[in-house]
């Protein structure tokens, strides 16, 4: 176990540090656009999979809690004139969002199977109303949000924000990682497993429920909070865009989602299929990808890649 | 006699105008087998999740060592110590059957386990199960009557100070009932109260020190295992006038 451990964080260093080399050695912004996009379709795949995957109540309100970060953050960034650093817009954000996480927790965890997906993506569509409506924020028109002009000793801007998607994602695999072989993932998993069976054995269900909302909410806003500085104009339309959503359970999906690294293979997979395929073939090609990925997925490996993998290995003599 | 570990007092359940449970008196004295029979429908599968906090009772209260648990979820009973197996058995299908295990150790057990030897307390339930070679297999891929243990296994893995066995042995050929009837009374010579449900009259018969008889929400028999047996109202209740 404690190998395991090690070869984890080696990894992470190893991944940070690769990220640090990129900045170095590539010069055209693009590849840090495209590496963000495909890191940012990973932190939403970690952090759905922590309620949809470990704890089993599947959310169709991703793109919810990933705006509400964003419009934290332009929120923020507005009432106190642009002077907040990045982190602290990154942690308010976080707080937001958790506490959303919470109180939808709270509300809806009595409602089981369809009927919680049902009430997560009507939560996802009170808050667009709501951003739409609210002139501070830019309401229905869009918000713009001005990049800072320092970015410490990168390149550029984007390189920065890229450094700072990839320790974020990072951060969020090992919090998904950790929680996979604790206690509390052991409880979270019963719970999907079976509920009442799990309630039996002494796990506090109510409260492990909430848990994994609310964390599942603070990743979500954390995945948001620096989005407006990606594309420097934000709208209700594309934040709370269903696409954002439908990714944030196709990656996992695909992975498979019982295990922490499912949604993250899932996400790298199909994240940089869909930047391919956009920049190859057109960009409405890469919606199409997700439908025929996740149709062919939940047909052929119901368990996603990690399914696949560990049946492979189980088959062959130990 | 020993002070009673549980007592449920003028117990009624109702599901809409339905009732399902009526002024039901049962009490269970620490460390005895209690069997609980009655035909299908009379209200034994109620009474158990009564007991195990699945559902709450409408009247009436329910008392174990001492502590009114009446409207106590059921984690904290079974932090408490009652434990319960299902009719139909409910294992954590993406685990394996060690794994099982370790829910009820870490939660239900958890101020009474050993932290650093889950694994080791879990695989000495296992034994005892006769599971043991299961371990590592996944649980949604045991037999019938693996399965069947597998439930005694994770309610054991609570460490109850009262087990409530379900029907642990429908549907099981004879030689499989005697082999969880062992290890019943096993757990129950360790000095765990258990209260067994069961339709295989041989079996509740031979264990049960003492038998309650319902009938459509009714207790309407009680007494030793030979009692019950002369008894001319269980009769009509299972045979008809």
């Amino acid at each position: 176990m404690k190998l395991r451990v090690n070869a984890f964080w080696l990894c992470a260093v190893a991944i940070v540090a690769g990220g640090l080399v990129l900045t170095e050695v590539l010069h055209n912004d693009y590849y840090f656009n495209a590496l963000y996009v495909i890191l940012q379709g990973t932190l939403m795949a970690v952090a759905w999979n922590i309620l949809g995957g470990f704890t089993g109540y599947v959310n169709f309100g991703s793109a919810g809690f990933f705006a509400v970060g964003a419009y934290t953050s332009i929120f923020l960034d507005k009432y106190f004139g642009h002077t907040l650093p990045l982190p602290v817009l990154i942690a308010a954000a976080a707080a937001v969002c958790a506490l959303i996480g919470l109180g939808v927790g709270y509300l809806s965890l009595r409602l089981k199977g369809v009927y919680f997906s049902i009430a997560t993506l009507a939560m996802a569509i009170v808050f667009a109303t709501l951003i739409s409506n609210w002139r501070y924020m830019g309401g229905a028109r869009g918000a713009y949000i001005l990049t800072p002009e320092t970015f410490l000793w990168f390149h550029s801007y984007i390189q920065m924000l890229f450094m700072v998607m990839l320790l974020l994602t990072l951060g969020a695999v090992a919090i998904s990682r950790n929680l996979n072989f604790s206690r509390l993932g052991r409880g979270l998993a019963a719970i999907r497993d079976d509920e009442v069976a799990a309630e039996c054995a002494g796990v506090p269900t109510l409260r492990l429920k909430l848990i994994s909302t609310t964390l599942m909410g603070a990743l979500m806003g954390v995945a948001g909070a620096p989005y407006p500085f990606f594309v420097t104009f934000v709208d209700p339309a594309s934040a709370f865009s269903l696409f954002v959503a439908v990714n944030a359970i196709a990656m996992p999906m695909i992975g498979g989602t019982a295990h922490w690294i499912g949604p993250v293979i899932g996400a790298l997979l199909l994240g940089s299929a869909q930047q391919v395929i956009t920049v190859t073939v057109s960009s409405e090609i890469n919606v199409l990808l997700v439908g025929v990925m996740l149709v062919g997925f939940v047909t052929l490996a119901p368990q996603g890649i990690v399914g696949l993998a560990q049946k492979y290995f189980r088959r062959r003599p130990r | 006699m020993s002070a009673p570990v549980l007592t449920v007092g003028n117990l009624t359940k109702r599901f809409g105008g339905f009732v399902a449970l009526q002024n039901v008196d049962v009490h269970v004295n620490a460390g005895e087998r209690l069997g609980l029979i009655g035909p299908n429908g009379s209200g034994k599968t109620t009474l158990i999740n009564c007991i195990s906090g699945a559902l709450f009772n409408d009247e009436g209260s329910i008392v174990f060592e001492g502590r009114d648990i009446t409207r106590m979820p059921a984690h904290q009973r079974a932090r408490l110590g009652v434990a319960r197996s299902f009719q139909i058995p409910k294992p954590f299908r993406s685990m394996s059957v060690l794994e099982n295990l370790r829910v009820p150790l870490e939660y239900a057990a958890w101020s009474r386990a050993e932290h650093r030897h889950i694994t080791d307390e879990a695989m000495a339930v296992l034994e005892q199960m006769g599971l043991k070679e299961r371990a590592d297999e996944n649980s949604a891929g045991l037999t019938q009557v693996d399965m069947r243990k597998l439930e005694l296994a994770r309610a054991l893995a609570a460490k109850p100070r009262l087990l409530v066995s379900d029907e642990a042995m429908a549907g099981l050929s004879s030689s499989e009932v005697d082999e969880i009837l062992e290890i019943l009374l096993a757990l129950n010579r360790r000095g765990v109260a258990v209260i067994m449900i069961e339709h295989i009259m041989r079996a509740v018969m031979r264990f049960s020190e003492r038998v309650v008889v319902l009938d459509a929400g009714q207790k309407i028999a009680e007494g030793t295992p030979a009692e019950i047996v002369r008894n001319p109202q269980v009769e009509r209740a299972y045979l008809g006038e």
